[in-house]
């Protein structure tokens, strides 16, 4: 059974502020949905072989980067708090 | 010339652009009428882009040159996720209000080669999550069908966009049916292709290993069109790749699982549902299809809907984390900067988003990981093993699209578990990676109105013109 000290902690994790009104309907739900899922617990625990994928390894070489700055602008225009070719946010430390 | 809306298709269209029987700017002008009619109560569009007679008159320069493709001039609507450079796009969710996006997305690039008329943006539950579109910021969208019911989610606007003749096609997305489930409550062609066949560049990812474009539209033929000019591997999706797609067998085999009518059956799947699936079955062996039970081992396909609902929250609270008003999108300011994140994301997420983080923050997290991220991985090597041998019997799976017609606005929306049984014959493809093809099948009449039903066909991967063919056979033995 989860808690709602349990919705606290996650929701911490997930940088979420959830509103006092809704921790504990919240709550149940979660809850319940785990208790729906948890079923695949029946299904007997064989580890199934992997296949190695035909797919796979596809980064690409290292090299041809675009040119520095090309795309800036572009990108600052649609954060919301910009200054001088810098994202700006609060004080970390 | 006056337009038939209703039967139009896009080789329709493109023969009537070639014979000078009106141009892409007089259809565009025809849809953009319609959505200023109906839109307002259907509420399918979030935007009409004003430049799209501008992008019509293009279309008439290159079908003048002689340079027309099929797709060229014709009126596309595209879901909210999908990304179009310099333009709006949202997700249907605040946090990302007043966000312009910075590059296109491949299917908008290849669409835009083809010279297609991009009319609008759509509705969609928010970040996708949502059978319904109810879980819209924007308000839900309603089924053309019966106003008082969902056009179904999360591609909802994009289905009733096509349904009311608002557009001629659309792009959705499906991560566990978003797109066959709203086509089938509004009696549409839905595609959702092989996982990998369609580049997910530039689609806002929900979850990434299940994700897909695909499209809505009236006719199978029109999916076809759609998919082969959206298909394609992309250096810019690492998933994506090309598949041999051969051409379809001459008999094809088409498969019934069993558990759907032993288990599903008695336990919530609409009676009419299952009167429409077994005279399905009959049409389909009328017209020379062998119609046969799977004898393997498909007891595994029993957990499709507890594995998704623990994958896809997983990887939704990953994909989300970049909401967090520094980088785009909205920004809600709090005393520091973790307050900055709490509010931005506590406010600009609606419910079902931050439901679905939270769960999934805690299958992801130490001591819980084991026993639900990995077991769902194991059980979904299952899944996808017990396909592999269901294709060596059959080489098409038949199954009803939903388990019921179109429901009520609110009607499930104060129980999240209950919604999310609507996906469990559509979440199965996606967990596979298998393509999937819903189809209009009939209908059922609920309170005095006919409502659309829809059927799905699943083949293996690759093997989109298998569902080709036997979809546009079977549309073709209903007509």
């Amino acid at each position: 059974m989860l808690s709602t000290k349990d919705i606290e902690k996650l929701a911490e994790l997930a940088r979420i502020a959830i509103p006092e009104e809704e921790k504990a309907s919240l709550t149940r739900e979660v809850d319940a949905i785990l208790g729906y899922v948890n079923e695949i617990q029946k299904v007997a625990g064989e580890n199934v072989e992997k296949e190695i994928p035909e797919h796979r390894n596809v980064f690409r070489e290292d090299k041809n980067p675009h040119l520095p700055g090309e795309f800036t602008e572009g990108l600052l225009e649609e954060a919301p708090r910009q200054q001088d070719e810098y994202v700006k946010v609060k004080k970390i430390l | 010339m006056s337009i038939d809306l209703k039967h139009l298709t896009i080789k329709k269209a493109h023969d009537h652009f070639t014979k000078g029987d009106f141009s892409a700017r007089e259809l565009a002008e025809t849809y953009l009428e319609e959505i200023e009619k109906k839109n307002k109560d259907l509420n399918a569009y979030l935007e009409v882009f004003q430049d799209a007679l501008d992008q019509a008159d293009e279309a008439d320069k290159r079908i003048k040159e002689g340079k027309a493709t099929l797709l060229t001039g014709i009126p596309f609507a595209i879901k909210d996720n999908i990304l179009i450079k310099g333009r709006r796009a949202g997700a249907a969710s605040k946090i990302l209000e007043g966000y312009y996006a910075t590059y296109d997305s491949t299917v908008a690039k290849k669409l835009k080669e083809e010279g297609v008329v991009f009319l609008g943006r759509t509705n969609m539950d928010e970040f996708a999550m949502g059978s319904s579109t109810e879980n819209s910021a924007y308000g839900v969208t309603k089924n053309p069908y019966d106003h008082s019911r969902v056009a179904g989610g999360s591609s909802g606007g994009s289905a009733a966009a096509v349904a009311a003749d608002m557009s001629l096609a659309a792009l959705g997305s499906d991560t566990g049916g978003s797109i066959r489930q709203p086509a089938a409550f509004c009696g549409l062609t839905g595609l959702k292709p092989t996982y990998g066949a369609v580049s997910r560049y530039g689609l806002m990812a929900m979850g990434s290993s299940l994700d897909q474009i695909g499209s809505l539209t009236k006719t199978v033929e029109d999916a076809r069109i759609i998919f082969n000019a959206i298909k394609g591997k992309d250096t810019f999706d690492a998933t994506s790749r090309d598949f041999q797609t051969p051409t379809s067998k001459k008999k094809i085999r088409v498969g019934i699982l069993n558990y759907f009518i032993d288990d599903l059956a008695s336990n919530g799947v609409d009676p009419e549902v299952m009167v429409n699936y077994n005279e399905v079955k009959k049409k389909l062996e009328s017209i020379g299809y062998e119609v046969k039970n799977i004898t393997a081992d498909v007891s595994s396909l029993k957990y499709s809907l507890a594995t998704y609902y623990i994958l896809m929250p997983a990887e939704v609270s990953s994909n989300l984390a970049r909401f967090d008003g520094v980088k785009f999108g909205a920004l809600e300011e709090g005393k520091n900067l973790l307050e900055d994140y709490l509010l931005t994301r506590g406010r600009g997420f609606g419910k079902e988003a931050r439901r679905r983080i939270i769960l999934g923050t805690y299958v992801l997290s130490a001591g819980y990981y084991d026993a639900y991220y990995n077991k769902a991985n194991t059980v979904r090597s299952l899944i996808q093993k017990t396909f592999k041998n269901i294709f060596e019997e059959v080489d098409v799976v038949l199954t009803p699209t939903t388990p019921s017609p179109a429901f009520k606005i609110g009607e499930k929306s104060s129980n999240p578990l209950e919604m999310y049984l609507a996906d469990i014959f559509t979440v199965t493809a996606n967990i596979a990676g298998i393509p999937a093809l819903s189809v209009k099948s009939g209908e059922a009449t609920v309170d005095g109105k006919k409502l659309p039903l829809g059927v799905q066909f699943m083949a293996s991967h690759g093997h989109e013109n298998t569902l080709f063919d036997i979809g546009k056979n079977f549309e073709r033995a209903l007509s």
